[in-house]
């Protein structure tokens, strides 16, 4: 249980800044949804372990917040992409690609039954 | 970089942590209203679209944890509560955290003081280039361990030896100083021409002497000290190259002294002149009075200084057998010399001040130790709710640092109050002799010293209880309630024992010096001390020329004074009682065998009513009269330890001495025996004297004794008033009483203020050692109510209740002082140079601290004791 959440939490840094990069300044209930969205609702994310995640790319100085109006006029702390954010995001996906095609590879010969 | 910039920042947000937290409750708030505002426009009831959004939004306190620990540090921030909670704890009880913070303070502020003291005397080099180099050169008799050196064997030393880079001399002398409103006695010295430039000194203004300056032939020039510059010619520039007059002769003014200068030997010299050797003394090799000064060349060591000086010394005696028959040599450290006196009792008051620090220390611990007992049950409980050791580690620490931060900033205050008492306390003629003292501060030095004690102090505070805890969960198995206090009991009586023989030395410590002290005010000084006033008077020497002239001037001193209200008797000396030993003479005794042995004796002039004005005793034969005077024979009166040594069952009357060639001109018939005079300090010994009539060898400056019925301060302006009525050239300085040179004499003052301040110590040390024992019985006697009560149920005694409490006390009491009374020994063995008359083991001092020790002891028990015996065996039965 606890190995899954640790995983999830590096992932779910870079699902944020993927997130900002494509649609721009966003609060963080949109970027929870966007984020399910994209998943197709397969992942069940809670929303609340968004924040202190969300502190902690803001504290590194990926992103950076700040407070506005939602589109139903609603007070809302928007995140945004900064250049170094978008660095950080192309370094992500680089790493995350390449680990997901060692694994992949690794997993290959297990799923081929010949 | 950025790990650097992200901590900044959580850094940072230890400050702002309420900002931050409110900012996160709007944003989760925002987070939820958006969320029921889809909810609803998907059709959801209000209620239904609130409840699912909070239930997707998660557990809101486990998200505000998470974004705390991510938005602060955690160790720090629980720190900080640590901090509040202890600061709560101490707040709560006053009590204990006064206490606790006092002693801290007490023993912090006294050894820093004291620090302080050693830092000014022993540890700042002197201000000289490179000090570690300098030696203090002089010739030694088998009498005097440091003799002077005499002009003609200083030429010949410094010629002759290879060690020393150079070798300079000095020599006290007063000065009569004429001013703008007359005369004044100043001091000042003699120096050869490269004494600065063998201290490494530069004068800050002007020059220093040139060489050859200091020869018979050259121009008279004075080099001012800084303090003296600023004093009497306000700081003025100007001043070198102007001429001033000493002693009715002008000198001109070639430089001044740098400000932190200061040479203790010749104490506060202002003037400071060159040697230019005239007169009698200078030309004779047997008239010592020069102190030398060397510096030692590069990797030649003291000891093969003193193997060349001696050996030069030797080649003297071989040529001069005549004059420099035994006078060898010696060499010692510069600064040995300067703060030798000093040294061993700041050394002592050092250590005694480090077992205060100590016992203060070990009381702190034990109130600890009790606190973590009386905390056990708060323990187990954070214990239970999931504190870690290491968490509830950290409490102890932060308490004990707490506790030891503000005791020590207490006591850094206090101490800088405290030097600056005991600084005041010293009399102005101590303090002269030891001009270091005035770079007495709380510097760099004092304050790491503080601060190694306090960290010291921190670990052991915080390591006691933590030691405590490890201890406390040994015994978490067995559950039973008497073992928790015998654990407790075997730390805390191990302190009480560790105190009460630290007290013990301090009380030994302090009774010894007592009674050493009241040993030396004891000393038969041979003559009366109460009630004589005593004066130095110095005539201009040109209106008194001829001896006619000066022995005029000490009669009409004497008739005038005299004739004042109050004076029983007057009487005049050259060198008055309790100075020093010294100003001797070599005697060779008429009709006897002589092979050239040096019989050095005190040498002394006095007037005629001399030893009835001192109420000395006379053994046999007369004293002076007025009418021995130049037309008659010389006379003497000798001393009795001169008499026992030379004339063992002889009678000295009648017969002669005089000098080692028995020249005509001073040969002396002895008149009459006084019993022996101490014309050192108390603690010094007697040497074989003479005194010779001021009648017959008249001369221009003498100190005046005078005796009177009066108080002595009130008639002292009267008889300084006399005398400068005779001629305004006059000078009178040293005004004073006898007692108050018996009391400010360096060597009853350094015993006296010892004996003071380690009594004080160990009076502390006494109360909080029995303090201390008072807390471990009375703690005992708590954590064995129950025990107490099943024995009264069961039928004992009140009185063997008592004897059980007070058995347990005076097993520790015992130990403290059979303990104490071994390292009390050792200590004073150790510390045997400053006692006087008094052996390290001294009975009746040990016994009489043993006594007092286990009366208060006794006494501090008698209380628990008392309590425990009145036990209630129902409630005490009843309590658990």
């Amino acid at each position: 249980m606890s190995a899954k959440t640790e995983i999830w939490q590096g992932t779910l840094a870079l699902m944020i800044l993927k997130t900002l990069a494509t649609l721009g300044p966003l609060h963080g209930y949109g970027i929870a949804r966007r984020i399910e969205q994209t998943s197709g609702d397969r992942l069940a994310l809670n929303y609340g372990t968004l924040y202190p995640a969300l502190l902690k790319l803001e504290q590194e100085g990926w992103i950076v917040a700040e407070w506005g109006v939602s589109e139903n006029n609603r007070k809302a702390k928007y995140y945004k992409l900064t250049r170094a954010g978008r660095k950080q995001l192309e370094r992500e996906t680089k790493e995350w690609n390449q680990t997901t095609a060692i694994v992949a590879r690794f997993l290959e010969p297990a799923e081929d039954p010949s | 970089m950025r790990q650097l910039r992200a901590w900044l920042i959580r850094f940072k947000g230890l400050f702002l942590k309420d900002a931050r937290e409110r900012e996160l409750a709007d944003e989760l708030e925002s987070h939820l209203q958006m969320h029921v505002d889809d909810n609803i426009r998907a059709g959801m009831s209000p209620p239904e679209a609130r409840r699912v959004a909070v239930m997707k939004l998660g557990g809101v306190e486990q998200a505000k944890e998470a974004y705390r620990d991510r938005g602060t540090i955690p160790l720090l921030e629980s720190m900080a509560h640590d901090l509040r909670f202890t600061l709560r704890q101490l707040r709560k009880n006053p009590a204990f955290s006064v206490t606790a913070v006092a002693m801290v303070a007490l023993g912090i502020g006294a050894s820093v003081a004291i620090f302080a003291f050693v830092d000014a005397a022993l540890i700042k080099p002197l201000p000289y280039q490179n000090p570690s180099r300098l030696l203090f050169v002089t010739e030694a008799t088998p009498f005097i361990p440091r003799a002077a050196i005499s002009y003609a064997d200083y030429i010949d030393w410094k010629k002759l030896n290879t060690v020393f880079e150079s070798l300079d001399v000095y020599s006290h002398r007063g000065y009569v100083l004429n001013t703008p409103t007359g005369t004044e006695l100043v001091d000042g010295a003699r120096v050869s021409d490269g004494l600065f430039h063998t201290l490494g000194v530069v004068p800050a203004l002007g020059r220093d002497f040139y060489h050859g300056e200091d020869l018979a032939g050259a121009p008279r020039t004075v080099i001012l000290s800084y303090a003296s510059w600023q004093k009497r010619f306000a700081g003025q520039p100007e001043i070198v190259g102007q001429q001033l007059t000493l002693n009715e002769t002008p000198y001109t003014v070639v430089g001044v002294l740098p400000e932190n200068f200061h040479f203790a030997p010749v104490e506060n010299a202002e003037f400071w002149t060159t040697l230019h050797p005239a007169g009698f003394c200078d030309e004779r090799r047997s008239c010592h009075y020069l102190q030398g000064v060397a510096r030692l060349k590069e990797g030649v060591t003291q000891a093969a200084a003193l193997a060349e000086v001696t050996r030069i010394a030797k080649d003297l005696e071989a040529h001069y057998p005549d004059s420099n028959r035994n006078q060898g040599a010696t060499v010692a450290p510069l600064s040995e010399v300067i703060v030798g006196d000093v040294k061993p009792i700041l050394l002592l008051l050092l250590g005694g001040v480090g077992l205060l620090l100590l016992i203060a220390c070990s009381n702190v611990a034990s109130l600890l130790l009790v606190r973590s007992e009386t905390r056990r049950r708060e323990l187990a409980v954070r214990r239970a709710l999931g504190a870690t050791r290491a968490r509830l580690i950290r409490q102890f620490v932060i308490e004990g640092l707490v506790i030891v931060v503000i005791g020590t900033t207490a006591g850094l205050l206090s101490s800088h109050w405290t030097m600056q008492i005991l600084a005041g306390l010293i009399p102005k003629n101590m303090m002269a002799g030891m001009p270091y003292l005035n770079g007495l501060a709380l510097n760099s030095r004092v304050l790491i010293f503080a601060l190694t004690v306090a960290a010291f102090a921190a670990a052991l505070f915080s390591l006691t209880p933590a030691f405590r805890l490890s201890t406390l969960e040994m015994r978490e198995a067995d559950n039973s309630r008497g073992a928790a206090g015998r654990v407790w009991t075997r730390i805390g009586s191990k302190l009480v024992i560790l105190e009460l023989t630290t007290a013990m030395v301090l009380l030994v410590g302090a009774g010894l010096l007592g009674k050493s002290f009241y040993r030396l005010m004891q000393v038969d000084a041979g003559f009366e001390t109460a009630h004589l006033i005593t004066m130095t008077v110095r005539a201009p020497m040109s209106a008194y020329e001829k001896d006619e002239q000066a022995l005029a001037l000490g009669r009409d001193v004497v008739d005038q004074i005299k004739s004042l209200p109050g004076v029983t008797s007057v009487a005049l000396a050259d060198v008055l009682p309790l100075s020093f030993n010294g100003n001797t003479d070599w005697i060779r005794f008429v009709g006897r065998a002589y092979n050239g042995e040096h019989n050095e004796v005190n040498q002394r002039l006095a007037s005629s009513g001399y030893f009835a004005t001192l109420q000395a005793r006379l053994l046999r034969g007369r004293t002076f009269k007025d009418s021995d005077d130049a037309t008659k024979p010389n006379v003497v009166v000798i001393n009795q330890t001169l008499a026992k040594k030379y004339f063992p069952g002889e009678d000295p009357i009648g017969q002669r001495f005089g000098d080692t060639d028995l020249h005509p001109d001073t040969l002396r018939e002895i008149i009459g025996v006084v019993d022996d005079i101490k014309e050192g300090p108390l603690d010094s010994e007697i040497w074989p004297a003479y005194y010779a009539p001021f009648n017959q060898h008249p001369r221009v400056d003498f100190s005046v004794v005078v005796r009177t019925t009066q108080l002595e301060q009130s008639l002292m302006p009267a008889v300084a008033d006399v005398i400068s009525r005779l001629n305004s050239k006059i000078t009178i300085s040293n005004q004073t009483t006898m007692m108050a040179r018996v009391n400010n004499a360096p060597t009853v003052y350094l015993r006296r203020s010892s004996t003071w301040l380690v009594g004080g110590f160990a009076l502390v040390a006494l109360l909080l050692g029995v303090v201390g024992l008072y807390g471990v019985i009375a703690y005992s006697v708590s954590q064995r109510t129950r025990e107490i009560g099943v024995r009264i149920a069961l039928g004992a005694q009140r009185g063997s209740v008592y004897r059980l409490i007070l058995k347990e006390a005076g097993v520790l009491a015992l130990a403290g002082i059979v303990i104490g009374t071994g390292c009390a020994i050792l200590v004073a063995s150790v510390m045997r140079k400053l006692l006087f008359g008094t052996p390290p083991w001294d009975i009746a001092t040990l016994i009489s601290v043993a006594a007092v020790l286990g009366a208060s002891a006794l006494l501090a028990s008698f209380l628990p004791a008392r309590r425990a015996a009145s036990v209630n065996p129902i409630s005490a039965l009843r309590a658990e």
